[in-house]
């Protein structure tokens, strides 16, 4: 069920920790869901030269975190941003469709560390050129992949 | 498959003795049981034999012993076939809050269906209240089903002491006894019931073979139709190198049962006993209620258990199974954990050991190293462990982390 990448990154997460004095901490999810991650940053001159993270979480979420983290470093903030739950996914060889809220759990709490990280560099924040998002990503995002609208979630066993 | 077994609840291995029970009719004596030619005759005595066999034990005669595809089956039959067959005396059930899924599901539909359903709370080790039940009963009410062992934590409810309440109302009990078969005593007198569900896999025989004890008297409407099978109760060509494998396992889990009981009981015991050693910050679920003695259901503070399991299986080899919802990607917690009252943050932290006939104690020493030293590995990397030292976790959340746990 899950591809080699997933069970690699699971076995042996990378960049697993947290920063003491982080330029940014973005945090997403929560025990109740089951999923939860946080996310540490260091930034120098605009990009990223530390990534950490603590996740609780299933295979999926420990897997993302660790992606993301490889994903992210050395990346210019705007780069960072682009980092979205489809990058990683794909990344990843893929993940099972019942797992994909782990992806956005791990862009999201990534996103957050970053915005954490610009709600205190306002003018870095000001002139920051966003990512453009791709016609494709708005349109799935809005109606699901084939425009099916949302993957359906799976009933427990 | 080379590893330490501990999911014995799930399934267990076909015993040897059983499976040279069902290769008999699976090749010489293979007719069908309806049959009036030697062939059928020779499959019917098998049947006979098979159905004196379950009879013996559950302490009822022949007739009263439905065989089935298994215990899901069987659970249907009893709540569908009752509701059918007794319209006219009401459209109530009763049920535990913790029913397996072939219960509480089927429950659910019929739900659907407009039969009225109430769901009986249980305490904070899972237990039903007598009383309760008592106090649920209506004059519409048809059944109560109450499991008499729960899968997930091993609970044993009271069932004599319902079933004898409920039989006094002049209601029919149902109690799905599948955990409890080859660990508790099985005789329908003395458990008070009136309807008893049975699974072959989960004592040493084979997947897809059930049984669905009914008491004389007792209204019950078929769900599959067709032939004059099973006393008109449940059409089908008999199974009968199951059905033989079945009564063969039963027998055995029988015979054994005390022993195993005992064995069994005593790894599991050691096995909590040096968790609580080499862990800290761990809760024993159901510790303050009678248990089955093959199971420990554990929540391991800080760790999500699907990934745990994951761990565990690949680095030591080690099968577990979690209550956690996770592994079916449902943001929901274990239905048998929330009616006990568990805050659902740590309810993600379930795990299920059920151990069985082929474990040692050598493997339960192994298994509490590899448990303890994953679950510190996954620890360090877990936020909610960093949040409840560093103080970033709200006082109450953190206190429910020093309530429930087991010292």
């Amino acid at each position: 069920m899950y591809s080699d990448k997933v069970m690699d990154h699971f076995t042996n997460p990378r960049n697993v920790g947290v920063i003491e004095n982080a330029d940014g901490i973005g945090e997403e999810g929560n025990p109740i869901c089951g999923d939860m991650m946080t996310f540490y940053i260091k930034v120098e001159d605009g990009r990223l030269t530390q990534v950490k993270y603590k996740t609780f979480g299933c295979g999926a979420a420990i897997a993302v975190s660790s992606m993301i983290s490889e994903m992210a470093l050395g990346k210019t903030l705007s780069e960072a941003l682009a980092i979205s739950n489809k990058s990683v996914a794909e990344e990843l060889d893929g993940l099972p469709p019942r797992k994909l809220h782990c992806s956005n759990l791990g862009a999201d709490a990534l996103h957050l560390a970053i915005q954490d990280y610009l709600s205190r560099h306002p003018q870095e924040a000001a002139s920051l050129k966003m990512p453009e998002r791709s016609r494709e990503d708005v349109y799935e995002e809005r109606f699901g992949r084939f425009g099916h609208g949302p993957a359906p979630t799976e009933k427990a066993d | 498959m080379k590893g330490i077994y501990l999911d014995h609840n799930a399934t267990t291995p076909v015993d040897p003795l059983v499976l040279e029970a069902m290769l008999p009719f699976l090749q010489e004596s293979f007719g069908n049981a309806s049959s009036i030619h030697a062939f059928g005759r020779e499959a019917a005595k098998g049947l006979t034999t098979a159905r004196e066999t379950v009879a013996g034990i559950l302490g009822c005669t022949a007739k009263e012993v439905l065989f089935t595809s298994g215990a899901t089956e069987s659970d249907n039959l009893a709540l569908r076939g009752v509701v059918s067959a007794n319209r006219k005396k009401g459209n109530h059930i009763v049920i535990s809050s913790i029913e397996h899924p072939a219960v509480l599901n089927t429950a659910q539909a019929l739900e659907k269906e407009g039969v009225q359903v109430t769901y009986l709370p249980v305490d904070s080790d899972g237990l039903v209240d007598p009383a309760q039940v008592k106090a649920a009963i209506r004059p519409e009410t048809i059944l109560v089903s109450v499991m008499y062992a729960n899968n997930e934590t091993g609970v044993i409810e009271p069932i004599a002491a319902i079933g004898r309440i409920v039989r006094e109302a002049g209601v029919l009990f149902h109690t799905d006894a599948v955990q409890a078969a080859g660990k508790l005593p099985l005789n329908v007198d003395e458990l008070q019931c009136d309807l008893m569900s049975l699974s072959g896999h989960k004592i040493y025989g084979p997947k897809g073979v059930g049984v669905l004890y009914v008491r004389k008297g007792v209204k019950l409407a078929p769900m599959i139709t067709g032939g004059h099978h099973e006393f008109n109760k449940r059409a089908g060509t008999e199974n009968v190198p199951s059905i033989a494998g079945f009564a063969k396992a039963l027998e055995l889990a029988e015979q054994r049962r005390k022993e195993d009981a005992r064995r069994i009981g005593e790894m599991r015991d050691a096995l909590e006993k040096r968790l609580l050693e080499l862990l800290p910050q761990i809760f024993i679920t159901a510790q303050g209620a009678p248990r089955l003695p093959n199971t420990s259901h554990l929540l391991l503070h800080f760790i999500e258990g699907e990934g745990f399991l994951m761990r565990l299986a690949l680095n030591h080899g080690i099968a577990v199974s979690t209550g956690s919802a996770c592994t079916s990607g449902t943001l929901g917690t274990s239905h048998v954990l929330d009616a006990m009252g568990l805050p659902k943050q740590l309810a993600n932290s379930g795990v299920r050991i059920s151990l069985g006939r082929g474990n040692t104690m050598e493997e339960m020493e192994l298994a509490a190293t590899a448990i303890a030293q994953e679950a510190r590995r996954l620890r360090d990397m877990s936020p909610l462990y960093d949040n409840y030292h560093n103080g970033r976790m709200a006082e109450e959340d953190r206190r429910q982390y020093d309530v429930w746990a087991s010292k």
